[in-house]
């Protein structure tokens, strides 16, 4: 279990990270989403003690990171692939890790079969391809076999098998019960493996709720409607009160899952419809709308509101 | 026990890249060579030197010439062993691994300086052998007064050189920002400082002019050095000190 309590990091008068609150729980993946410069790398910096908050907390399982002895036995992180020595080799990059926490030589063999890169064991990291390098990373954090993990952005450049390979991974680990805490700028990425979202933008919580809840409250329902009598099917909507979004064209857009409704009006107005579609848009698309909300509202006002402003409703905690 | 892992660690970490091999190697081949060469150029001049010079010739000092170039791969190997956990990013890996940072940074120079101080030794000793036995009749052995000293001083001079490496590297990160103020440093302008009049009295205070009094077995005639070979290497030893502190502090302080 890791818990945030008003993290908040600054440089200078930058903030990157404002006041975070939240709980990453076991037994489920927890995906940590947000646009790229919102805030997450240095958050899970914080939450490893490489880098110091201005001001809040993080406990891993109850305790500050720098009072857990050994702590690659409590928890395992990627962060940044392409941070090992080029000159080692995988071996003995994993060993120094290990012997660091008093992991056994063996543990360093397991963990390069788990990752299939025993043929390559010996092998300077410097040769190693972009996925090769995210395998060993990913050892790097099974080694301790902690109960919590941590991966800062995984699947970035890996090809479709490396990808499937990561998913089926986190969903192992979750399954056995561990933390898994994992980062992406990619909604689509996240709603095939996370269980639990906690989104942030700006630095600031947008979001700490389940993946199911997300997609039933952000995945905005509405109706697309065609017809060649626009401007009469208007009048006839806004006379009956329903609000109109003109989406450019001949097409228009209600809110909401009234199809019925609607084809009932233009049938008893006579109208042609040529289309009269209820429709849902997808998870990408809202959570491009749950971010961009917080860019805009950063651009026109001073004064900082509580987070918890947006969606108070679907937030479970 | 935490310290004993970390030593470990830090020891798995020195054995397993290339520059410690290349910049110990050539440390001492560099340090023997020059000295060897320099060594016989002396006993080739000593014939045609004057009374004075003849008085104040170092055998021992002498032998050690090298170490002005050897030094250089010294310095090298300290900034390689902190600078490269930088450089490639492992530094993140390290201290989520080790959070301990005063720990970790004791584990790392502990365990590099421990194997410059055999390499040191190990040099010292041979450059002194090697040149005697260039100088030929002009030797001086290793039983005739403060010539043991100027040996074992000689490693001691050229490990605290890489600590002191080390310990700026630590304050800077950056290997070539390291390299580039310590190189010039160590090879010319603390020379210049030492040498001319005009700084002298402060030059001679610097890391390595202080600290390679300890290899002078026969003093300068005008002699006026206000410290002895001990004394100058627990100036040098204030140096290593000052910077492993400031290392220590920043590497404590700073976001990693």
């Amino acid at each position: 279990m890791i818990e945030l309590e008003g993290l908040t990091k600054r440089y200078g008068e930058k903030v990157a990270v404002n006041n975070l609150t939240f709980t990453v729980r076991p037994g489920i993946v927890t995906g940590f989403l947000g646009p790229n410069g919102a805030g997450k790398s240095t958050t899970m910096r914080m939450m490893l003690g490489l880098d110091r908050p201005t001001a809040g907390d993080v406990r891993i399982d109850g305790r500050h990171y720098d009072r857990l002895k050994d702590p690659l036995k409590y928890i395992g992180a990627l962060l940044d692939a392409k941070a090992v020595h080029g000159g080692r080799s995988a071996f003995n990059h994993l060993l120094c890790l290990a012997q660091s926490n008093g992991i056994p030589r063996q543990r360093v063999h397991e963990v390069l079969d788990t990752v299939g890169l025993s043929s390559v064991a010996g092998k300077k990291a410097k040769g190693f391809s972009l996925g090769m390098g995210q395998r060993l990373g990913i050892a790097g954090a099974l080694l301790g076999d902690p109960r919590i993990l941590m991966f800062d952005e995984p699947v970035n450049g890996l090809d479709p098998e490396g990808i499937h390979w990561i998913r089926t991974l986190m969903r192992t680990l979750a399954a056995q019960g561990r933390t898994v805490f994992v980062s992406s700028h990619l909604m689509s990425e996240m709603a095939l493996t996370a269980d639990h979202l906690v989104v942030i933008g700006q630095g600031r919580l947008l979001a700490d709720t389940s993946m199911a809840d997300f997609i039933a409250h952000n995945s905005r329902a509405y109706v697309r409607i065609r017809s060649p009598q626009r401007e009469r099917l208007l009048d006839v909507l806004h006379g009956a009160g329903i609000t109109v979004v003109e989406s450019g064209g001949a097409t228009l857009e209600v809110d909401g899952t009234e199809a019925e409704r609607i084809g009932e009006l233009a049938a008893r107005h006579q109208l042609v419809l040529h289309e009269l579609s209820p429709q849902r848009a997808s998870l990408e698309e809202a959570f491009m709308r749950l971010t961009a909300e917080s860019v805009e509202y950063h651009a026109h006002s001073d004064a900082p509101a509580p987070p918890q402003q947006w969606g108070d409703g679907w937030k479970k905690d | 026990m935490a310290a004993a892992q970390v030593i470990r660690s830090e020891w798995t970490k020195i054995r397993s890249v290339a520059s410690t091999v290349w910049t110990l190697s050539l440390a001492v081949v560099v340090t023997l060579v020059l000295g060897m060469l320099i060594s016989a150029l002396s006993a080739n001049e000593f014939d045609r030197m004057g009374a004075r010079d003849r008085i104040a010739f170092d055998p021992t000092f002498v032998s050690f010439a090298g170490m002005s170039l050897g030094q250089l791969a010294m310095i090298v190997f300290g900034v390689l062993v902190v600078s490269n956990e930088y450089s490639t990013g492992m530094i993140r890996t390290s201290l989520a691994a080790v959070p301990q940072r005063g720990g970790f940074l004791a584990g790392k120079i502990g365990v590099a300086t421990a194997l410059a101080l055999v390499v040191g030794l190990a040099t010292g000793f041979a450059a002194f052998f090697l040149g005697q036995a260039v100088l030929g009749e002009y030797k001086a052995s290793l039983g005739d007064e403060g010539v043991l000293r100027a040996v074992i001083g000689g490693g001691l001079y050229m490990t605290l050189i890489a600590v002191f490496s080390m310990g700026v590297a630590t304050m800077l990160r950056s290997p070539m920002l390291s390299l580039g103020i310590l190189m010039p440093f160590f090879f010319l302008i603390s020379n210049i400082l030492g040498n001319v009049d005009a700084t002298k009295k402060i030059g001679r205070f610097l890391p390595d002019q202080a600290g390679s009094r300890i290899m002078q077995v026969v003093p300068p005639l005008d002699d006026d050095t206000p410290y002895g070979p001990w004394g100058g290497l627990g100036i040098m030893v204030l140096w290593v000190v000052a910077a492993l502190a400031g290392g220590y502090l920043l590497l404590k302080k700073r976001d990693a």
